[in-house]
């Protein structure tokens, strides 16, 4: 399931332990960047964390304040959230390998 | 009026000159005519603990307190709290300011091991961060100290250098005056070669030690569209932040005053044209050992004392107490002088504090005491000290510094017996505006001590040696020669 930050509608807060990998991503605008960032992530997660997952993105133009409170740099940055502890992978994730690494997913068998 | 015209012409017809920010650095600006480029980037470099980080946030602070430009200063190293305890000893207050909106510090905290890069990747996130930053005060002035951190935190250098390309345009549009800090290279001004981004203006901070001694330098190396001196200046570090001396300022403006103040040696007076020392006049007194270099300092000082004006008596050789001895044996009375505070002795070792710290210690108590009149007894255990041409440097800086503060200056000299003048002397007699000799003559076994004017600027004066008396009630000149009688 994926939330934006800037929708209206309230996140629904579902203590699902089943979830565990929680991770988020910074973006700036709808930039072809942030686009292909996006597409990469669902793709890498659908195909190899069955569902086991929740993808939150974070529009750093609306909400400027979060680049300093998150200290985000580069963009687009993707931050696993968990399990702890926390990684941060940046640029547009077309490299499937290093983001597997970078999210220390074993790869699906 | 035809003449009000013309200057109104002219003034219209003088081409626009690059606007400045004045960095309110003593003395920076005075060479820089003004200032760093408003609206544009400085590039700020040297190595470790050349005092860039300082140079930047006083740039900040002097901005949001004396010109009304808030700042933020973007850091890449230490924490807003390491920053705001380094530069607490300079006097800066930086939370105080914080608190009204005139300084935002912010830390960016640049880590590679929590990277990993997948790809194409941009700095927006700086961006915004920096502007929201910039928004949030109204800031004009921005630091980024030290933009290279970003090096050790990201892999793509290509990426990187690009973005940084963009940064420093993006904050040209911003219309901010910016000080961007970098590392000394090998062989390059900065590691990574900032320099080759920014166009209009590169400081280059130095740090060395010579004979034990630390001096730092500043140089500019680049100041696109404006004069702006080219040596090498030193700079110190003191209470009060940074203070850039120039060796030879930039402008010799100081007024030369006309006004003529007794020596206190009435007979002295009489060998001179004017009938004394010019005020704001620098007067140097060389001489062999016991040739009564100090005395007639000695007399100097307490004519001034008579005057009621206040006097500083930098004493590099002899003690207070000694010297208040001395100069009561030759019927000069300082211990009251001192008691009404007329006078005050600075008493010091060159050797005890580098020369740097002892040319700030003097620029200190010079500032706090505004004396009228300044004795150096005797520069030349200042050359003890260092290298010549750097103690040179020295001397010539804290004789501009009381020039400029219309401050009469007696500086006594030792020479050897033979009265040979060093060449360092030569040196600095450039600046001096009146140069009494003192010598010794042995005439049918008995010791005469002699006087002699090498030079006076500004009058007439006896071409004569003459012969210099001491006794309790002082020193006396005769006025007939002693030699070539």
């Amino acid at each position: 399931m994926i939330v934006t930050s800037s929708t209206k509608v309230p996140i629904k807060k579902r203590p699902s332990p089943a979830i565990e990998y929680a991770l988020c991503l910074y973006v700036a605008g709808e930039t072809p960047k942030s686009l292909s960032a996006l597409a990469n992530l669902k793709r890498i997660c659908s195909e190899h964390l069955e569902g086991n997952y929740r993808i939150k993105v974070v529009d750093l133009r609306k909400n400027p304040k979060l680049a300093r409170d998150h200290q985000i740099l580069a963009l687009p940055t993707l931050v696993r959230q968990l399990p702890s502890p926390i990684r941060k992978i940046i640029g547009d994730l077309s490299n499937t390998e290093r983001v597997l690494v970078g999210l220390d997913i074993k790869s699906a068998k | 009026m035809p003449n009000k015209k013309m200057s109104l012409r002219k003034r219209i017809k003088r081409p626009r000159l690059l606007p400045k920010a004045p960095t309110g650095i003593q003395g920076l600006d005075e060479i820089t005519v003004g200032g760093l480029p408003k609206g544009r980037t400085t590039l700020v470099c040297g190595s470790a603990g050349c005092g860039k980080t300082m140079f930047a946030m006083e740039f900040l602070v002097r901005g949001a307190q004396q010109y009304g430009e808030p700042g933020v200063f973007v850091s890449f190293e230490e924490s807003a709290e390491d920053l705001a305890q380094n530069v607490a000893s300079m006097g800066f207050d930086l939370k105080a300011l914080a608190a009204r909106k005139k300084l935002l510090i912010d830390h960016v905290r640049v880590v590679r091991s929590e990277i990993e890069e997948t790809g194409n990747f941009d700095l927006e996130g700086l961006f915004i961060r920096v502007g929201l930053a910039i928004e949030s005060i109204g800031a004009k002035r921005v630091v980024l100290d030290t933009l290279e951190a970003l090096f050790g935190g990201f892999s793509n250098t290509a990426i990187l250098r690009a973005e940084i390309r963009r940064l420093f345009e993006w904050l040209k549009q911003k219309g901010v005056t910016a000080v961007v800090t970098g590392e000394r290279g090998d062989g390059t001004l900065t590691r990574h070669g900032l320099e080759e981004y920014v166009s209009d203006c590169v400081i280059l901070l130095d740090h060395r030690v010579a004979n034990q001694l630390t001096a730092r330098r500043l140089r500019i190396v680049k100041y696109r569209g404006s004069v702006h001196g080219t040596d090498e200046y030193p700079f110190l570090i003191r209470e009060k932040g940074i203070s850039v001396v120039p060796i030879t300022s930039l402008r010799l403006d100081h007024t030369a005053s006309s006004e003529v103040v007794s020596s206190g040696v009435p007979t002295l007076d009489q060998t001179l044209g004017a009938g004394g020392f010019y005020r704001t006049s620098t007067i140097l007194i060389s001489g062999a050992a016991g040739t009564g270099k100090s005395s007639i300092a000695g007399h100097f000082l307490a004519e001034s004392g008579r005057r009621g004006e206040r006097s500083l008596y930098i004493a590099l050789e002899e003690s207070q107490s000694e010297i208040v001895r001395n100069m009561k044996s030759i019927g000069i009375h300082m211990a009251p002088l001192v008691a009404k505070d007329i006078l005050r002795f600075h008493v010091s070792r060159p050797t005890a504090q580098g020369l740097e710290m002892h040319l700030a210690s003097i620029h200190q108590i010079i500032i706090e005491y505004r004396p009228r009149v300044v004795v150096v007894d005797s520069i030349t255990s200042l050359l003890s000290m260092g290298s010549a041409p750097e103690v040179t440097s020295m001397i010539i800086r804290l004789v501009d510094f009381i020039k400029m503060n219309g401050i009469t200056l007696v500086m006594t000299a030792l020479t050897d017996a033979g009265g040979r003048v060093e060449t360092s002397y030569v040196n600095i007699s450039s600046l001096v505006d009146l140069w009494l000799m003192l010598g010794n003559v042995e005439n049918n076994g008995a010791r005469a001590r002699t006087l002699s004017v090498v030079k006076a600027r500004g009058m007439g004066h006896s071409n004569q040696t003459h012969e210099l008396v001491m006794s309790k009630k002082g020193v006396e000149i005769k006025y007939d020669a002693v030699s070539g009688k």
